[in-house]
């Protein structure tokens, strides 16, 4: 509002080469307000449709469980462990570790590789799961 | 504003104005998230189905209904914070800002009261099963 425009900005993201650490960050970020938003709704949602009544919460369930309703499912399960797993990798910078060039890095690629693993993980066991359950 | 000691002159400074509370509340809430949330996601997965008797049976348990009282209050309040400073780093204008942030209190506080009485009408048996 009362910047100067003649006084230099900073080199903001187009100028950084992107790196572990500034990608987790953003993808911090991203998970939470996407949680925040769809997760945010979905329970105000679920809690709401099942105090309503039957009527209500079939709707509710009837959308959760279409294809759409298990993309948000997948999507969540993944922003969920982002958010988490990055979420205590901050408790760990909060208390000043972590912040070596080399640990940081390797702080950064684990808690980008682990969430994408165990939303496999769950998943694949959630569909294996469904697919038993389809065949008896 | 004080200009004597070193926290009167950044005291009530910042972008929210508040110091250091809005970072440490983030932190307490984030451990708040970390306990029930994760407890939360736990118990969906044990449930034996998502059927309306089965939830409402389920949430009407003294300890789930507090759980997920306490539970709603520490993601909606965590929600708040974490939404108003993407807010403020991505929002340039005043105007902007002020309007956004008074939306998002308006759905964490909205939102959060939905699920908090709906979890009580539940818990109080005002749901027939």
């Amino acid at each position: 509002m009362s910047r100067n425009p003649g006084r230099p900005l900073s080199p903001h993201l187009t100028i950084w080469r992107w790196g572990p650490a500034m990608a987790v960050s953003i993808l911090h970020r991203a998970s939470g307000a996407g949680m925040a938003i769809v997760a945010g709704l979905a329970f105000i949602w679920w809690l709401t449709a099942a105090a309503t009544g039957p009527e209500a919460y079939s709707t509710f369930l009837t959308v959760a469980g279409s294809w759409f309703g298990y993309l948000v499912w997948i999507g969540l399960t993944w922003a969920f462990f982002q958010h988490l797993c990055n979420g205590m990798r901050h408790f760990v910078m909060d208390i000043g570790a972590g912040y070596e060039l080399r640990a940081n890095k390797m702080g950064a690629i684990v808690v980008m590789v682990v969430p994408v693993v165990i939303t496999v993980v769950i998943w694949a066991s959630i569909v294996a799961r469904l697919a038993g359950g389809e065949a008896q | 504003m004080g200009n004597g000691t070193g926290i009167g002159r950044v005291r009530g400074l910042g972008s929210a104005k508040h110091g250091s509370m809005h970072w440490w509340r983030q932190r307490v809430t984030a451990v708040g998230n970390l306990l029930l949330a994760t407890w939360f996601v736990v118990s969906l997965f044990r449930l034996p189905s998502f059927d309306h008797a089965t939830v409402l049976g389920w949430i009407g348990q003294p300890f789930v209904a507090v759980a997920l009282v306490l539970l709603t209050i520490s993601v909606f309040y965590h929600l708040r914070l974490g939404l108003q400073v993407i807010v403020e780093d991505y929002i340039h204008e005043e105007a902007g800002k002020v309007l956004f942030v008074l939306l998002l209190n308006f759905y964490a506080i909205g939102g959060g009261a939905l699920a908090i009485f709906s979890i009580l009408k539940i818990a109080f048996g005002g749901v027939p099963a």
